[in-house]
């Protein structure tokens, strides 16, 4: 079993309030924090290796460092907790179950970056966690951990929590910028980035959830420590939500570098696929990223065995690669239909497109209006690569980032099971089921 | 100042120049396409990525490529920046695609458009479109609104560049227009289809690139290229006053800003002098106006251009096109 850093004390009672938190090592590190200076705690968070764990993996530290700190300007940081990939519950599981650690990680980020004003952006689905979250907030403003001279460090912070709206496009950081402003949540163009001009026009950084709660532990044990931890660049603990058909979905605080094989099929994480089925495919990362079958997934096309670390599944590049994303771990047994779930993610974004800029606004719509089409058995075999070169002509050329993650699923969903597509537009798809079992002379299930 | 290189012509710009600018001050064919930015809007731009490039080597101090295709309107020079635009296929696929995006929900109503003739996303097509369309299914429809008195929203043909949206922050700041939704079915509108009347909103007419938004004194009475344009004003306490009068015979059918060669006005002009002002007796004349190259409104009496010393698109390229 993994070493936990995150999702430790769990099972102490109590651990939701700011009590149970502090009866359990908790805040502890902020004591530590206000003692150092801002740029030991950004070099620390450097010295760990820790990178975003929101999906891009950027190195945090390197983010931090930047900041642009003009005489007179307030910086601004923002937690991202607008978790809305789907396959991805990481975030909503560890702020349900300890909000104290991100609010602790919020307060010695805020002092490590000279924030005085520090928001949460929660997605408006998780409303339940919102209050969750303000009653954290309203105990750590009466222990003195938020507000005026925190612990008598002559350090103020200001922490509020924002409830969105329920759009997924407002994730994407300049969109949630524009969102917490006020504003459309439409993503902003790039350069300026947020570390130049971002909230009201001011330095800001936007992290996720888990990168902000990571820095609590490695103020505990320190960067070096931490970055003992996992394989090469790759360093520490990340939270993966597996979900699908295995025995056990859930979220799993892992050490990065656990082989992929023993994540799925260990019983101290996801035990094997349900039913003794077969593994068919994976989503590694949240549904953006590409889905990989089962031979690849378990190894690279060099034959290595592969490991849940952002080099190893990366390894291969889109041809026979994938991406650690989110760590949204969705696992599809033999019986799943690759094309149909490819609708579903599809049919996602086409609804949470913002319509800003032309390839992903009429692109996400129309490749979902083709699979539709090839679903209700009217597809035709041109259409398979009318589908290729749409998300072709979508990837890279969009604004933010989430044309990529429309087109992604749909490159990789047709380079690895083609010939399940045309097998939908042969038997003229879901609906004729039983014409196709006729067709291949099978027996009905 | 940054020096920047444009598909082999090397360009000495101002800091802070965007690629697209750089471009049009070298000029000729090598200037991306614009279908949302517009110089005199600020914000504008970035939306509609037909204006992406290749940026080959990103400075002197730091030449490695950019990865992925960047839209010039919004990505300034640095100095020592290589950028590909019409030596580079993959762009040209890219802006293919890009056109084809634009192109698959508009009604292609051109025969019953006011636009046509002076469209850009006619152009854009003949320049860089598919001749056929892959799409087959129900393009999205929306119903016709009335902006105010004076201008048509007919949102089937928008392209959602967000100039409109721009004017009515820019220059009409009392109006609530914006967009509604999201994703494909985002859709312009004003707040409740409520019009605030405001003396520069019918500039929103002259920045749309399609027939979107149509002035409602000229839809329907004529072709632009059966109407001659002449240059005029009149001393407008309001605006500048510099227009352009479009006459059918004796009678002015309407009245517009002056664009220049990239389809942009050169100064915005009041609603006065765009809707109320439709007699000679107005205005004082300055004479017939130079008809850019690529309209149809010369009716094929296409001008002499000189050839650049690049080698530009020159006339007789032009008239063989029109020939042939």
């Amino acid at each position: 079993m993994s070493r936990k850093l995150l999702l430790d004390n769990l099972d102490k009672p109590g651990i939701q309030s700011i009590t149970g938190y502090s009866d359990n090592g908790g805040y502890e590190a902020l004591r530590k924090a206000l003692q150092m200076k801002p740029e030991e705690i950004v070099s620390e968070v450097q010295k760990s290796g820790l990178r975003g764990r929101g999906g891009a993996g950027f190195p945090t530290g390197m983010k931090w460092s930047f900041i642009a700190k003009p005489e007179g300007v307030p910086r601004y940081l923002v937690c991202n907790a607008d978790e809305s990939e789907p396959g991805t519950f990481k975030d909503r599981y560890l702020m349900e179950h300890k909000p104290h650690i991100l609010i602790e990680g919020m307060i010695i980020s805020s002092f490590a970056l000279g924030a005085n004003t520090s928001y949460i952006y929660i997605r408006g689905e998780m409303m339940y966690v919102f209050h969750i979250l303000q009653k954290a907030i309203d105990e750590a403003y009466a222990a003195g951990y938020l507000g005026k001279n925190i612990l008598g460090s002559g350090f103020n912070l200001d922490l509020h929590v924002h409830c969105g709206a329920g759009a997924y496009i407002c994730g994407e950081e300049t969109a949630l910028i524009e969102s917490l402003e006020g504003k459309r949540g439409n993503p902003r163009i790039k350069p300026p980035f947020p570390a130049v001009k971002g909230l009201w026009g001011c330095p800001t950084v936007v992290n996720n959830v888990e990168t902000i709660a990571a820095v609590v532990p490695i103020i505990k044990i320190t960067g070096e420590e931490y970055a003992k931890i996992g394989i090469g660049k790759s360093t520490g603990t990340k939270l993966i939500s597996a979900s699908g058909h295995i025995n056990k979905p859930g979220v799993y605080e892992i050490e990065l570098g656990v082989p992929v094989e023993e994540f799925i099929y260990s019983d101290a994480y996801c035990g094997g696929i349900k039913n003794g089925k077969q593994l068919k495919a994976v989503v590694a990362g949240g549904s953006s990223v590409p889905v990989l079958p089962a031979h690849l997934i378990l190894k690279t096309a060099a034959g290595e065995p592969r490991l849940m670390t952002y080099e190893s599944l990366a390894d291969g590049g889109f041809a026979t690669g994938t991406m650690l994303g989110s760590g949204g771990f969705i696992v599809m047994d033999e019986d799943t239909s690759v094309v149909k779930n490819l609708w579903t993610f599809a049919h996602f974004y086409n609804h949470e497109s913002c319509g800003q800029c032309s390839p992903c606004r009429e692109g996400t719509g129309w490749m979902y209006r083709i699979l539709n089409k090839i679903l209700n058995g009217k597809g035709e075999m041109k259409d398979i690569d009318l589908l290729w070169n749409i998300q072709g002509n979508i990837e890279g050329k969009t604004i933010c980032p989430l044309g990529d993650a429309a087109a992604w699923p749909v490159a990789s969903s047709i380079r690895h099971f083609r010939s399940e597509f045309e097998a939908y537009i042969n038997n003229h798809g879901m609906k004729d089921v039983k014409h196709y079992y006729r067709l291949n002379n099978l027996q009905e299930a | 100042m940054p020096k920047v290189t444009i598909d082999g012509h090397t360009i000495e710009v101002p800091e802070g120049t965007t690629i697209l600018e750089a471009a049009r001050k070298i000029g000729g064919d090598i200037v991306p396409p614009t279908m949302c930015y517009y110089s005199k809007l600020k914000t504008s731009g970035g939306y509609c990525r037909t204006c992406l490039v290749k940026v080959s080597k990103g400075s002197e101090k730091d030449p490695r490529p950019m990865p992925k295709p960047v839209a010039s309107c919004r990505q300034t020079v640095m100095d020592g920046m290589e950028v590909q635009n019409i030596t580079s296929p993959e762009i040209l696929d890219a802006r293919a695609g890009v056109v084809e995006f634009l192109l698959i929900n508009h009604p292609l109503d051109c025969p019953v458009c006011d636009q046509a003739g002076e469209c850009n996303l006619q152009d854009l097509s003949y320049e860089h479109g598919h001749e056929v369309s892959r799409l087959d299914f129900r393009k999205r429809t929306f119903p016709m609104i009335d902006i105010g008195d004076k201008i048509k929203l007919h949102m089937n043909r928008c392209i959602m560049c967000y100039r409109c949206v721009k004017v009515a922050e820019q220059l009409c700041p009392e109006r609530v227009h914006g967009v509604l939704n999201r994703g494909w079915d985002s859709e312009i509108s004003t707040y409740i289809e409520q019009a605030v009347d405001n003396e520069w909103s019918g500039n929103m007419i002259d920045v749309c690139p399609v027939g979107a938004l149509t002035d409602k004194t000229f839809r329907f009475k004529s072709r632009v290229w059966f109407t001659k344009p002449v240059d005029a004003h009149r001393d407008c306490p309001t605006c500048s006053g510099k227009v352009v009068l479009w006459y059918q015979g004796e009678e002015v059918l309407r009245v517009t800003g002056r664009k220049d060669q990239w389809g942009e006005v050169d100064e915005f002009i009041c609603n006065e002098c765009r809707f109320d002002k439709k007699k000679t007796s107005d205005w004082v004349i300055e004479g017939p106006r130079h008809i850019d190259r690529h309209s149809v409104i010369s009716q094929n009496h296409y001008e002499e251009l000189k050839k650049t010393e690049a080698g530009f698109i020159t006339s007789e390229k032009l008239g063989e096109k029109a020939h042939n």
